[in-house]
């Protein structure tokens, strides 16, 4: 049995006493080490959930524990350092004139002594290939090496978790791949639990388990290959299901039954090989 | 509106130390009634391209004309005002523009700002709100209090109110969730065919220019690196690879699969569902080892 690093018990939450809830009564937990998809509609509650993690928002009811601690005013330093987030727009989460300095902000905010903080500046910006930029001032990055230089000032200060909200939304195709490589390798040389938020379903192939929010509630919670397996249901709660997913789909309406629901084109082609060489 | 670039460059801070060229030596022509993709990554002189359509800049050399107005160096046209009435430009991100008081103040402002009577504007906006998909009692609402979404239709709403024969959307879908997407698209579209538009959407999607687009153009470096229609232009996968851009999934797909059963799919835009009939035409047909 792994270790919960974040547990969410009946957690209800809305802006204002008049607002409607944006979430209700949601549970569920995060594993140490595992990397967890949240993916749902505009407004379904999915980057308030993120807010909650580290303490940007409280909930009116329910209660949020992160690695044994439960999140409040007080506590919500400590959680900081273990919950280090990314956010959609790059542009807006630089404080420093160079990448280096940027990466060493959020350290000097915990007075990491300055040897140490050369050290981890050196290392996160290998993490995420951009070591060469370390002088370079980042308005002339593009979006997918900002993001990069995002996640390494958060890799800096060594948390327990990390989460990305729809972090590679405003990128383009080529910084969409390099954020979700650089992820998933930093994922496995530094034993963090991973949660990214997305709409783009494309994402969460990589994903051990993904929960799939609908208007403020948990509406399934799977592994991805029996989120993908509901395309009909994912459509209607405005989800786009992948291209190889809709191909089984109308594979199927054909008469070709693929027996195991495809993630991927190769999966899709084995499956397809099978039935040839039968024939 | 036919729009034509002749020779384009363009020139940021022109004189200085800084100065960089976004756009070089760019020849192409868009005949009117069109939907053209322009595809590029970032950097690739895309945004530049677009700001000549409606003369918010002028190129440092040769000549874009867009209709009827001819725009080239050191000769502005006496009729921006009219130019700008006529290219409808939707930026990225359009919601951050909002600023009236209420929903319907802000899609007139357009309009009133080009000197379209009351009446008029009161006629267009009942017209163009269910076109966007927006209930009519949001009109009074503040933009503010609206989702991200509804934002983003209320400011396409301001840029259609002025009832532009050029439309240009420049990644009208980022940050929209894909129901979102596919409905904002499929609106655009609809609106295209409807009133005749000629219209140029910027894009990172091929799978939306595969759908939507007449003719594609692909941006490098600020020279066109390729240009044709879309079933032509993205089965040369090297080509794409070369300036960092993919082909779309479903070519990849047939690639693969042409790969593996030595038998070719060819790409003619053709729908998931028929490609499902060929495959299913081959999978069932001879054994592979006879």
């Amino acid at each position: 049995m792994r270790k919960k690093i974040i547990e969410f018990r009946n957690v209800s939450f809305r802006y204002g006493d008049e607002q409607p809830w944006v979430l209700r009564n949601v549970s569920f937990d995060v594993y140490e080490k595992e990397w967890l998809a949240i993916i749902g509609h505009n407004g379904s509650g999915k980057s308030t959930i993120a807010k909650l993690m580290n303490g940007l928002l409280f909930p009116q009811e329910g209660e949020i524990i992160i690695d044994g601690q439960q999140v409040n005013d007080e506590s919500i330093w400590s959680i900081r350092r273990d919950v280090g987030m990314v956010f959609q727009n790059p542009d807006n989460q630089f404080v420093g004139t160079t990448v280096q300095d940027d990466v060493a902000f959020g350290m000097e905010n915990r007075g990491i002594p300055r040897e140490e903080m050369i050290k981890r500046i050196n290392e996160t910006l290998s993490a995420v290939g951009m070591q060469e930029y370390h002088m370079t001032e980042p308005h002339r990055l593009s979006g997918g090496q900002k993001q990069r230089v995002a996640i390494a000032s958060v890799l800096a200060i060594s948390p327990k978790v990390l989460i990305l909200d729809e972090a590679t939304a405003m990128l383009d195709p080529k910084g969409r791949t390099e954020i979700m490589s650089t992820v998933s390798e930093v994922q496995d040389k530094n034993d963090l639990s991973l949660i990214t938020i997305t709409h783009d379903l494309h994402e969460v192939v990589q994903a051990e388990r993904v929960i799939v929010m609908n208007n403020g509630e948990i509406w399934d919670e799977a592994v991805p290959r029996e989120i993908f397996a509901k395309k009909d249901e994912l459509r209607k709660i405005g989800l786009d299901v992948p291209f190889v997913t809709i191909l089984a789909d109308e594979l199927n309406a054909a008469g070709i039954n693929i027996e195991r629901e495809p993630l991927n084109q190769e999966e899709l082609l084995e499956g397809l090989w099978t039935l040839h060489s039968r024939t | 509106m036919d729009i034509t670039f002749k020779n384009v460059t363009y020139i940021y801070q022109r004189n200085t130390p800084f100065a960089h060229k976004a756009i070089e030596d760019l020849s192409f022509h868009i005949p009117s009634g069109s939907f053209v993709a322009i595809i590029g990554h970032t950097g690739s002189g895309k945004s530049t391209l677009i700001q000549h359509l409606n003369g918010m800049v002028i190129p440092s050399e040769g000549e874009v004309t867009v209709g009827d107005f001819h725009l080239t160096q050191g000769k502005k046209p006496e009729s921006m005002k009219e130019l700008r009435s006529k290219v409808g430009v939707v930026f990225q991100y359009p919601e951050h523009q909002l600023f009236e008081e209420t929903v319907g103040k802000d899609i007139a402002f357009g309009p009133e700002n080009f000197g379209v009577p009351e009446d008029e504007i009161k006629r267009r906006i009942q017209e163009i709100i269910p076109a966007v998909g927006l209930p009519e009692e949001l009109l009074e609402r503040s933009p503010f209090d609206l989702s991200g979404g509804q934002m983003r239709r209320v400011a396409i709403a301001g840029v259609l109110a002025v009832k532009p024969d050029v439309l240009v959307l420049d990644e009208p879908t980022a940050g929209l969730d894909p129901r979102g997407q596919k409905d904002i698209m499929d609106m655009f579209y609809n609106l295209h065919k409807e009133q005749g538009l000629t219209t140029v959407l910027v894009t990172h999607s091929m799978e939306d220019a595969v759908k939507y687009a007449d003719h594609v153009i692909i941006m490098n470096k600020g020279t066109k690196y390729m240009e044709g229609k879309p079933e032509e232009v993205f089965i040369q996968k090297d080509a794409l690879n070369k300036v960092q851009l993919d082909v779309p999934e479903m070519v990849q797909f047939l690639n693969l699969f042409e790969a593996k059963f030595g038998k070719p799919i060819p790409f003619e835009r053709q729908s998931i569902k028929e490609i499902a009939q060929s495959i299913q035409g081959i999978v069932k047909g001879a054994a592979p080892h006879e």
